[in-house]
């Protein structure tokens, strides 16, 4: 809604008071001033000056020279608009005045002629082409006869003024009108409201005796009301009349429909003007469309309508989209004479489903569908009739003829003092409490304590109590509202198991050098079905995506992980190690949702480039399989699970066969890891890159082991190491776990530190070599002893991996 | 003999002198004080001498040797130094050189925002809940007051992937779930951090997808003063305790009366500049006395019980915080971005 302050001043008495204090004061009490627009920001020095003489430039057919009185000089000015003329008082910037954007005029020579100065159209004066009426459109502005000349032509114009933008909440659909604002600020402000004027003389024509009116559906329609002027002299409307509109962002067009937009902003209540001799009947018949029922609009169009539409008929075919547009048949045309007006209530969403779903969003349909105050349609009408006499000549008939569903009685909403204390915390009187609603001019009285509030119908959002605890607040003042703590019993505050595990994992995986990465949900169909951590049922599409880019909901995190990659790649950012956690959606197979979709949260990662750089020193390594299986086993650790994780070569086809591996927990599938295919890595535009998706679900859903402290050993332990030689295709995990099991409790530690193959073994071989750590918590080793393990160890090797002692 | 001896303990002290190694007073030691030495030489011809004389001697010998002793040791040490000072010369380094990075990532700063504010409000006395990204409308929109065809829907234009299931459009839900498994029994203090997502178009200031923390507080006797009190507590926690909070009211279909919370501006401290756009005050939550409608639908009389909610953007929290000036920063994961949070 924009607010013109002049305007405003009508109905409120707020001289004294700046628009910038005004808006302040609005948004304070809850009705947010978005912006102030200065209306001809900028424009200095602009004058109304006198056409003395208008004549053919020489040298140009489409420019004139003119001699302009400017009050303190005659000025020869060059002009190019096709509508000068001698005797016209046009807006005139002489030498030095400024326009908008800070444009100096200055004297010029135009073809040989020097001009001094300029003849302004409105556009120059920064009011915006669309909101321009037809006729000065294409020309300069001409002002009335009575313009005093050399005055301050902005000034005489009216657009010395400031318009307030608001920006309006859902619940204040009463401030979509002129009076609806200034009741705002009159109750902030404590001051009297002035209410237009209805009043207009009535011809001894009875309305009803032009036309009749039957609403078939009331519910739709609780009150439809027509009045018919005649006599109507189609013409311009005033100027102030189109100031306001302007400021408002509506364009004039003509007396009649300015009045009716006129009055729409005042009241906030639509009204409609019909040409009666184009109805193409006397009768008025508000109904449902039927199904594929085609009518014109005002703007045109051809509109298909559907039975959960609205529609005015003239007994036949529709003549307007109630609430949304008119029909163009019967629209006021410069010939028409006789206006049949319609002022009416509609069901807010009946209007809402018509905009929706013709995609017409009038000035109309905006205020019926968040709901207009059905206690002043007529009033609204009068002011519209009365306004129709003094503009356009109008003659207007008796009475009106209306068909009223509305209910007879207000709302009653019945609170305390004590009660809204008792929400607020605040410690208001009585008499506080009476003298805000009053104020806010809402009937209350009270009795025995109990306040009883009749709420008016120009604001429906007053449903119950909390309401007028919020109306009590905001007109006392937030800022009294005391500052406490709650007295209720005091909890303790904490973060589940899961949301403790989530959190040191992230620590974990940002302490070994991974940054956290975060993208969006929404991917592209193509994204949807790649590096996934199983084979899915189905996905979760969203039915009207903005692009295909975000057209479903992700199905594993490493396609866009791998994007991220890419983008820094692009930016030659070559070394990346990044992770994130989030959740992936599991779909149902038939497509279509049945129920909410699996939520699943995944870690993911993908390492790349240099892993380990320290250049001076010329130490540097690249990121590799065992560097990602290194942070997962430091992660399984850090989660307390790493002893029930098991690596096995993967099958999965997006990643090279021959560096990755499934990652199982106590035997279940929890995720993969490994290089990705350079088949996919080409796809990427990206050097070798490591990954891996984890299902963290299944993961934390295993309790960690707990740590339990085990004595420090106090006997010394028996290191042996040996060398063995195995066939190339013996997984070296196999062999560490025939060393354990064949070690049993005297073997303390294994580890595995050195892996060869080539020179010195033959073909198909490799040697890898472990350091066994023996010892026994409760005393001494003998050497005897250790031997007898340690040959069983060999033993083992020999018969279970055919290892043998590299000599 | 004694001038023998004397003349000995000069020869010595001379050759100490002369010695430039470890090992040449080694020798100069051995010759002196050995076995064989001409000290112990000229003891063994104390046996000519008087009982006057013997002592005299005795103790001149003892005399010397000592001084010879104290010297080479004196000087064992002066070459020893030499010699450590010679080695750490050459072990010399630049100590200007960069020393070896410690491999560290960074958190994400949405990640690190959540995560403060988590533990602000669990230090208040609130737990932490989550809750489906995929809603249902009747959780998303109906349980929160905001029934079909409710013109303020319009303010949360939303992705749906079914007639009646969408993207939620804020956290509010998780809410709405969590107070129903408490059975109408308060209190309930939860803080549910998430992602939310509608429809706009991805620009500086918007992003279809972006993280909210909402948090809710129904109790008996739960006062508009108490909102006021927890959001202070908070916001001085998070901001600084400088800060100060003011009211104004809005509108939410969850909440009323609602309120819009600014904080004093912390770059000009309330006395106005850009940040603020000179108005000294910075909006950084939503909040209210949540509806009893909502109380109602969630299992809670709202005769009995009454409460507050709040709601803030993440991004927001962050961007003032780290001076950052467009959201989608946040989403691009630019490694030159991300890697400035490590302090984060
Ligand atoms: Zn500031």
């Amino acid at each position: 809604m924009l607010v013109s302050y002049q305007w405003l001043k009508n109905y409120v008495d707020i001289d004294d008071l700046s628009a910038e204090d005004a808006a302040e004061r609005l948004t304070r009490g809850g009705v947010e001033v978005d912006m102030l627009h200065i209306r001809t920001e900028g424009v200095e020095h602009v004058v109304v000056g006198y056409v003395e003489e208008c004549s053919r430039h020489p040298e140009a057919d489409k420019l004139s020279v003119c001699v302009v009185d400017t009050g303190s000089a005659k000025r020869t000015i060059v002009c190019g608009a096709s509508n000068i003329q001698a005797g016209q008082k046009v807006v005139t910037a002489e030498p030095g005045a400024v326009l908008p954007g800070g444009v100096e005029i200055t004297t010029t020579t135009l073809r040989g002629q020097e001009s001094q100065g300029m003849i302004c159209s409105l556009q120059e004066l920064g009011v915006e082409q669309k909101l321009v009426a037809k006729e000065y459109q294409d020309g300069i502005y001409v002002l009335s006869d009575d313009a005093e000349i050399g005055a301050d032509a902005v000034a005489e114009i009216g657009l010395r003024d400031t318009v307030l933008e608001l920006d309006l909440t859902p619940n204040r659909p009463d401030c979509l009108s002129m009076l609806g604002v200034a009741y705002e600020i009159a109750a902030l402000l404590d001051r009297d409201i002035v209410h237009p004027d209805t009043a207009h003389k009535e011809s001894a024509e009875h309305t009803s005796g032009h036309v009749s009116v039957q609403v078939d559906v009331p519910k739709d329609n609780p009150f439809y009301g027509v009045k018919v002027v005649k006599n109507i002299v189609v013409g311009p409307s005033p100027q102030w009349m189109q100031n306001r509109l302007t400021a408002a962002g509506i364009r004039p067009i003509s007396n009649v429909v300015d009045i009716t937009n006129y009055v729409l902003l005042e009241y906030g209540q639509p009204l409609h003007a019909f040409d009666l001799d184009r109805l193409g009947s006397s009768e008025i018949l508000v109904r449902r469309a039927a199904e594929g029922e085609e009518m014109t609009t005002l703007d045109g169009e051809t509109r298909t309508l559907s039975s959960e539409h609205m529609v005015i008929t003239n007994g036949k075919e529709p003549v307007a989209l109630a609430g949304v547009m008119g029909g163009a048949t019967s629209e006021v045309q410069d010939d028409t004479t006789t206006v049949l007006l319609e002022a009416a209530y509609f069901q807010p969403a009946r209007v809402r489903k018509a905009s929706r779903q013709t995609g017409i969003r009038s000035e109309s349909s905006i205020r019926f569908e968040k709901g207009i105050d059905s206690g002043r349609v007529e009033e609204a009408a009068e002011r519209a009739a009365s306004l129709l006499e003094t503009y356009a000549g109008g003659e207007v008939l008796q009475g009106r003829v209306e068909v009223d569903h509305r209910p007879s009685e207000n709302k009653k909403i019945e609170t305390s003092a004590g009660e809204l204390n008792g929400l607020l915390g605040m410690n208001l009187s009585e008499d506080d409490i009476l003298s805000i609603f009053r104020r806010l001019r809402l009937p209350a009285s009270a009795e025995n304590g109990v306040i009883i509030v009749e709420v008016p119908t120009r604001r429906p959002d007053l449903e119950r109590e909390v309401d007028l605890a919020e109306e009590a607040a905001r007109l006392y003042g937030y800022d009294y509202i005391p500052t406490t703590l709650p007295s209720g019993v005091t909890t303790p505050g904490f973060l589940t198991d899961r949301q403790r595990r989530e959190r040191r994992m992230r620590r974990f995986l940002e302490s070994s050098g991974l940054n956290e990465a975060l993208t969006y949900t929404l991917t592209s169909r193509e994204h949807s079905s790649r590096l996934q951590l199983h084979t899915l049922p189905g996905k979760v599409d969203v039915s009207l995506p903005m692009s295909e880019e975000r057209s479903t909901m992700r199905t594993s995190l490493l396609p866009q992980l791998l994007d991220t990659v890419q983008y820094n790649r692009n930016r030659q950012i070559n070394d990346a190690a990044v992770f994130e956690l989030g959740s992936i959606f599991i779909g149902e197979s038939g497509g279509e949702l049945t129920k909410q979709p699996q939520e699943k949260t995944v870690l993911a990662a993908a390492v790349t480039g240099w892993w380990d750089t320290h250049l001076w020193q010329g130490e540097k390594k690249k990121a590799d399989f065992f560097i990602i299986k290194g942070v997962l086993e430091g992660l399984f650790n850090e989660l307390g699970v790493a002893s029930a994780v098991e690596f096995v070569r993967s099958a999965h086809t997006e990643l090279h066969p021959g560096r990755s591996a499934d990652i199982y927990l106590n035997g279940v599938y929890a995720g993969f890891t490994g290089q990705l295919h350079p088949s996919v890595e080409k796809e990427w535009d990206l050097k070798e890159t490591y990954v891996f998706q984890l299902d963290m679900d299944l993961i934390l859903s295993y309790d960690a082991v707990s740590v339990f402290y085990e004595t420090v050993p106090r006997y010394p332990a028996v290191t042996r190491d040996i060398a063995l030689v195995v066939d190339d295709g013996v997984p070296a995990g196999k062999v560490e776990r025939v060393i354990k099991e064949a070690g049993g409790n005297l073997l303390h530690d294994t580890s595995l530190f050195d892996v060869y193959q080539g020179e010195n073994l033959s073909a198909g071989k490799k040697s890898l070599a472990f350091s066994l750590v023996y010892l026994d918590p409760d005393r001494t080793l003998t050497d005897e002893e250790v031997s007898r393990t340690h040959d069983n160890v060999l033993k083992q090797l020999e018969e279970e991996v055919s290892a043998e002692l590299r000599k | 003999m004694i001038d023998r001896l004397q003349e000995l303990g000069r020869e010595a002290l001379e050759e100490i002198k002369q010695a430039d190694s470890v090992k040449a007073l080694e020798s100069v030691r051995v010759k002196y004080l050995g076995k064989k030495g001409p000290i112990t030489e000229v003891l063994r011809g104390m046996g000519q001498l008087s009982e006057e004389e013997r002592p005299k001697v005795g103790q001149k010998a003892n005399d010397v040797r000592e001084e010879i002793k104290e010297k080479l040791e004196e000087k064992t040490e002066q070459l020893e130094k030499a010699a450590l000072d010679e080695k750490l010369k050459a072990e010399s380094i630049d100590v200007t050189l960069p020393g070896k990075e410690v491999k560290q990532g960074a958190r994400h700063p949405l990640t690190a925002v959540v995560e403060e504010i988590e533990d602000i409000f669990v230090g208040l006395g609130f737990q932490v809940t989550e809750g489906p990204e995929v809603e249902t409308d009747q959780y998303n929109f109906e349980k929160l007051n905001l029934p079909a065809e409710h013109p303020a829907r319009d303010m949360q234009d939303s992705f749906y992937v079914t007639t009646d299931m969408l993207l939620r459009t804020q956290t509010s839900p998780v809410q709405a779930r969590t107070m129903e498994t408490f059975e109408g029994q308060g209190p309930v203090k939860i803080v549910c951090p998430g992602k939310v997502y509608r429809r706009d178009d991805d620009d500086a200031t918007h992003s279809h997808q972006f993280m909210q923390i909402e948090g809710l507080y129904v109790d008996k006797n739960v006062q508009m003063s108490d909102l006021k009190g927890v959001l202070e507590a908070f916001v001085q926690k998070y901001f600084g305790a400088d800060r100060s909070i003011r009211l104004r009211p809005s509108f939410f279909p969850f909440t009323e009366p609602s309120v819009e919370v600014d904080v004093s501006c912390g770059i000009c401290g309330g006395k106005g500049c850009r940040v603020c756009k000179h108005s000294g005050w910075i909006e950084v939550l939503g909040a209210g006395m949540i509806h009893p409608n909502v109380l109602e639908m969630s299992g809670f009389d709202p005769e009995i019980y009454t409460g507050f909610a709040f709601g803030m953007g993440v991004e927001r929290f962050a961007m003032l915080k780290y001076g950052i000036d467009d959201i989608r920063h946040f989403y691009t994961n630019d490694i030159r971005f991300l890697n400035q949070f490590k302090r984060a």
